[in-house]
């Protein structure tokens, strides 16, 4: 058995030499796997986008593209829009980025360019055992430390120290946009500290070294050669993170207030898509309601989807990049 | 071409308080050893290399020659676990001193690598620039002359003189080779060292980079490693062979001289069957 693996990949491998193109076995063999994998992803993805297309039909009908633009969510008067969603949504996800980013590119360049390597290990597991908290878990946390402390501490600190600033506009209720983004970025540090450590390992030595000849020290090396080198990928595993904080749901429904509006204030409570979805189908008593519900999914699933094409396609960008480089 | 040299380092003192004009300097190597963890890569070398001089480093490979020139600007210690014993002296700063800053080492021994390894996000006319920001030069017409007269050092400036914007990817291998070449001689260091800076090259940009290295006699003391004989000859006023030992693997050197000796009359055997091609 362990022999008759390579003797037959290598009959196959003087097959393609013989004939210069793929045989009939290989083409057989090829087209069960495409068939099986690539095709069954696709149409399942097809079907939930269909089923889904089709559930809110008949939101889509009624409220057309001002569905989009509406702010209003009242159940009793039928009236539906998902603005006050897709902003919550937004707004949480770039303020959870805007504060994992640094966070997380700090700890990976620690961790592969200054630690020695068994503490940058350490630290690799240990942020990695974070993705492993139960959203729920983390949620729990949010509502019975990180709110109160937010409400008693840090909102009044900001509140009295910028009077004027619509962003920090009292009363500290605790929940709101920021606990969510908070929130959101301790799941998505995770994401980003993996992603970009891989993409700083795989910078060639020889750039390293080039700054280092130069008389630079392991600090500029790193910011003046491996960050530039690595900077698609990096961003690549920031857009990741994007589309990570986007859909998560349960962790940032328990602390964001779950109150449909549109404030400029960080500290207002606040609503976003996966949690309506969430906290409002098993209310959905008529059908418009969950047409519209199903709509929000819809919406959601749409941004999702570009933003992680986008963040495969950066990814892949730089390690075409490196790889035309020649590596070494 | 004199007089830009004068008023330029006239310049660089003035922005950077101390003299750091092109000086050639010479290197002695006292009872030098480099290990990567508990393997001894190469083991008790000394030598004295000449300034204003090319030292051509030959030898089979595997035998340390790269290690042993990344000893002499403090590279080979980046290398996890690696590590230096004995003694590298540049005229008479001894550069393995506890008190020494390797920082300040290799900013006066600079390197070019085998494979040619310019900045990708970079373009051409910062990939030269990078050295010299990196120490700190902010005066952007003083960075301007220093480029310039970099790439005509390194013969690329006519070749790129219209395109200094353009990333340095989009040179060929040989000029990104000469690319590194004035990156590296930009920040005046007094020597540079050269690790088979040709053996990704083909024979055109070879040549071009050897009359280069003839040209940067005049100001800078070389180093540099070639696995080709011929190359040895043509562009090195010394040679030295190295070997690895047959029992415990480790780089020594076996003969070193004036290359002519080493091609003509070497003293050693083993240096002769390797320079007829016997073994190696
Ligand atoms: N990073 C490294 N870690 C461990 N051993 C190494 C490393 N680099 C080189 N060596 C070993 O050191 C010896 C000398 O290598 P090197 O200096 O690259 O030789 P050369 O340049 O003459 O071909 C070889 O046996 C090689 O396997
Ligand atoms: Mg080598």
């Amino acid at each position: 058995m362990a022999s008759a693996a390579p003797a037959a990949s290598k009959r196959a491998f003087q097959a393609r030499a013989l004939f210069g193109a793929a045989n009939l076995p290989d083409i057989i063999f090829r087209t069960i796997v495409f068939l099986f994998g690539a095709l069954t992803l696709l149409v399942l993805i097809a079907i939930i986008v269909a089923s889904m297309v089709k559930e809110s039909s008949q939101s889509i009908g009624v409220f057309g593209l001002s569905f989009l633009h509406t702010t209003v969510w009242d159940p009793v008067k039928e009236q539906f829009g998902a603005l006050t969603f897709m902003y919550g949504t937004i707004v949480t996800s770039i303020l959870g980025l805007l504060i994992a980013t640094p966070i997380s590119l700090g700890v990976a360049i620690f961790a592969v360019e200054l630690a020695p390597p068994w503490l940058g290990n350490s630290i690799s597991i240990v942020v990695e055992l974070l993705a492993a908290i139960p959203s729920v878990l983390l949620g729990l946390w949010g509502i019975f430390v990180m709110v109160p402390f937010l409400q008693r501490v840090v909102e009044p600190a900001f509140i009295e120290r910028f009077p004027d600033l619509p962003l920090f506009e009292g009363p500290p209720y605790g929940v709101g946009l920021l606990a969510g983004g908070l929130i959101l970025a301790i799941m998505v540090i995770p994401t980003i500290v993996a992603i970009s450590r891989d993409v700083m390992v795989t910078v060639p030595v020889a750039q390293r070294e080039a700054m280092l000849a130069l008389g630079a020290t392991n600090w500029e090396s790193t910011t003046w050669a491996v960050l530039p080198y690595a900077r698609s990928g990096l961003l690549g595993a920031i857009v990741l993170g994007l589309g990570r904080a986007l859909g998560e749901t349960m962790a940032v429904t328990m602390v964001i207030g779950n109150q449909p509006q549109i404030s400029a204030s960080l500290f207002h409570p606040a609503y976003t898509m996966a949690s309506v979805i969430a906290n409002e189908f098993t209310e959905a008593t008529f059908d418009l309601y969950l047409s519209a519900l199903t709509e929000v999914g819809l919406l959601l699933f749409g941004v999702t989807i570009i933003m992680n094409m986008l963040a495969r396609l950066l990814v892949w960008s730089t390690a075409r990049a490196s790889q035309q480089l020649g590596g070494a | 071409m004199d007089i830009t040299l004068t008023t330029l380092q006239a310049v660089a003192v003035e922005e950077r308080e101390e003299t750091v004009t092109r000086v050639s300097k010479g290197l002695v190597v006292e009872k030098l050893g480099a290990y990567y963890g508990n393997f001894l890569a190469v083991a008790d070398v000394d030598m004295t290399i000449r300034p204003n001089k090319v030292t051509a480093i030959i030898g089979p490979s595997g035998c340390g020659k790269s290690t042993f020139i990344r000893c002499l600007n403090r590279l080979h210690e980046v290398v996890r676990d690696a590590r230096v014993v004995g003694k590298v002296m540049l005229d008479d700063e001894d550069l393995y001193d506890p008190r020494m800053d390797p920082v300040a080492v290799r900013r006066s021994i600079g390197m070019v690598f085998q494979r040619p390894n310019p900045f990708p996000t970079m373009s051409i006319y910062d990939n030269v620039a990078s050295g010299l920001r990196l120490n700190g030069v902010r005066n952007r017409g003083l960075i301007a002359e220093k480029v310039e007269l970099s790439l005509r050092q390194a013969a690329l400036w006519d070749e790129v003189k219209d395109k200094l914007k353009k990333p340095a990817l989009a040179l060929s291998g040989g000029q990104q080779q000469r690319l590194c070449i004035a990156r590296t001689i930009a920040v005046d260091p007094s020597v540079v060292l050269m690790d088979e800076p040709c053996s990704a090259l083909d024979p055109i940009s070879t040549l071009k980079i050897e009359d280069l290295i003839a040209e940067l006699k005049q100001e800078l003391t070389i180093v540099i490693v070639t696995h080709n004989m011929q190359q040895a000859a043509r562009v090195s006023d010394y040679t030295a062979f190295f070997l690895g030992n047959e029992k415990v693997g480790a780089g020594e050197l076996i003969e070193y001289g004036p290359t002519r000796a080493i091609f003509t009359n070497p003293a050693d055997p083993r240096t002769e069957n390797y320079i007829t091609g016997r073994f190696g």
